[in-house]
């Protein structure tokens, strides 16, 4: 791939992951704001979001002032050079900063600098996997600070909350963590969970899951049940957008396993805002096609 | 929905109420971690003519600098509650009547709206980019060396829309809610 040309389509790619809400959530937020009570804040939430959405998309401004961490998971061909890529994200990303698709978002936790371009240690940390096609496949997700904060890793047995080893405790782990969020991490989130796996690819398989379209059905029996009934039951807690309080709390749960080391059990919980901001690109040759 | 034009005074403020939808008019300043860390260490007494019977927003922007003019492109509410350990202090260094944000804040901070004459304005999370609309003009700019979304951003906002979430009289739907949704939570977990 010529890296001038794929820095042109990774900015086009981070325009329209900042800037475009997936046509699944969107539907998603729209079902919300029917279920929603006529005059209450809930609703008024419901338009408020929806209004954003269509002004976002018309003007292409991104939909959140904070446009996250920038969490890439790359599909390429095997045996292709990979350093040339690196480079042109870290490129697109300086200028889709200068663009203001993109906030300055990158800061020294020691000195407390922002270097003001997006990159720094670790930033951007790309997650690439190779696989036998021929054609490359980039996915990028906005994942913000608010919602971030509010995710959470539960290292089971939990004595508090009655939480076993098992897909029993696995429920309870996840009700308790979205009841914790309240309405901080911009409720109605979408509830992504990690079962297995250690402290650090817990909470990848966990973010994984946000790629996942909110219509889709868990290959996975159990865990496919355990969605359901999580998303019945997190919508009882009753916390509704922004937690001005009402019937909707979350908009979807979703859920993925590692293997776990016998002493390990732990639910790692990625807390997505309604922002559920995530774009792909397919490379083919020389032409780059885009979907969200 | 009722106006609130900045400055405001303590009996305007007293007569709002959780549930309340207001429009804000006038003028705004944007204030966040590192700027609340600041104003409570350092008290700089530049800050305080700003923000006297006026409102803080906590939020960190988009801004373009166009041809030396600044506009706000996208300028959501971030999440409050880290706020938590200074905003009562700065509620009562600083004369604020008012706090934008998002997720609302604890005890302290509802302690100090009643007891100083304040209220907490819930914004919208995420619509960063209809709010920006609210603001007309970027009046100025001060610390931009803490970096952009921690700046202290002086902004005139017409009809930005908030809801009361905490009042001066002690009344928080954040605890309300809270308390709510944890007898559903232990009714879940038994």
């Amino acid at each position: 791939m010529d890296p001038k040309q794929l820095q042109i389509h990774l900015i086009e790619l981070i325009r329209k992951s900042s800037t475009d809400m997936p046509p699944d959530i969107e539907k998603a937020l729209m079902t919300g704001y029917h279920r929603e009570a006529k005059g209450s804040s809930a609703k008024g939430a419901f338009k408020a979001i929806m209004e954003t959405i269509k002004l976002s998309r018309k003007k292409s401004i991104p939909l959140c002032q904070d446009t996250g961490s920038l969490v890439w998971h790359i599909y390429y061909p095997d045996g292709s050079e990979l350093l040339p890529v690196e480079s042109s994200i870290k490129q697109a990303t300086v200028l889709a900063t200068r663009l203001n698709y993109l906030r300055p978002n990158s800061v020294d936790p020691v000195t407390g600098i922002n270097p003001g371009n997006n990159l720094g240690n670790g930033v951007p940390s790309p997650h690439f996997h190779p696989w036998k096609k021929k054609s490359w496949e980039f996915n990028l997700m906005n994942k913000g600070g608010g919602c971030e904060n509010v995710g959470a890793q539960y290292k089971l047995p939990d004595t508090r909350l009655g939480a076993g080893r098992d897909l029993d405790g696995v429920y309870k782990s996840v009700l308790d963590a979205v009841f914790q969020a309240q309405g901080r991490g911009c409720a109605p989130g979408i509830i992504c969970v990690g079962i297995g796996g250690d402290r650090d690819t817990g909470m990848v398989i966990a973010k994984k899951q946000i790629f996942r379209k909110l219509d889709d059905a868990n290959p996975d029996q159990l865990l496919a049940t355990l969605e359901k009934k999580l998303y019945r039951d997190c919508n009882k807690l009753g916390i509704g957008p922004m937690g001005y309080g009402g019937k909707t709390t979350v908009l979807g749960v979703k859920i993925g396993k590692y293997h776990r080391l016998p002493a390990t059990y732990f639910v790692s919980i990625a807390y997505m805002c309604w922002s559920d901001r995530r774009a792909k690109m397919i490379i083919r040759g020389q032409k780059a096609h885009y979907s969200n | 929905m009722k106006k609130l034009y900045l400055p405001t005074d303590e009996k305007t403020i007293r007569s709002l109420h959780i549930g309340d939808e207001v429009l804000l008019n006038g003028t705004i300043v944007t204030a966040r971690d590192t700027a609340h860390k600041y104003m409570v260490t350092e008290k700089p007494k530049d800050i305080k003519p700003l923000l006297k019977n006026s409102v803080i927003y906590h939020c960190g922007p988009i801004v373009a600098n166009e041809s030396g003019i600044w506009r706000m492109v996208c300028a959501g509410p971030t999440t409050s509650i880290r706020e938590e350990p200074y905003e009562a202090d700065v509620i009562k260094l600083y004369g604020v009547r008012g706090v934008i944000g998002k997720g609302g804040m604890g005890p302290k901070t509802l302690e100090a709206c009643k007891k100083y004459g304040a209220v907490y304005l819930h914004a919208t999370g995420g619509c960063a980019a209809k709010i920006a609309e609210t603001m007309e003009e970027v009046l100025e700019v001060r610390k931009l060396e803490f970096g952009t979304p921690e700046a202290f951003w002086v902004i005139r906002v017409k009809d930005f829309p908030c809801t009361v979430t905490m009042d001066s009289h002690g009344r928080s739907l954040h605890e309300i809610i809270e308390k709510k949704s944890r007898k559903v939570l232990e009714s879940l977990l038994k």
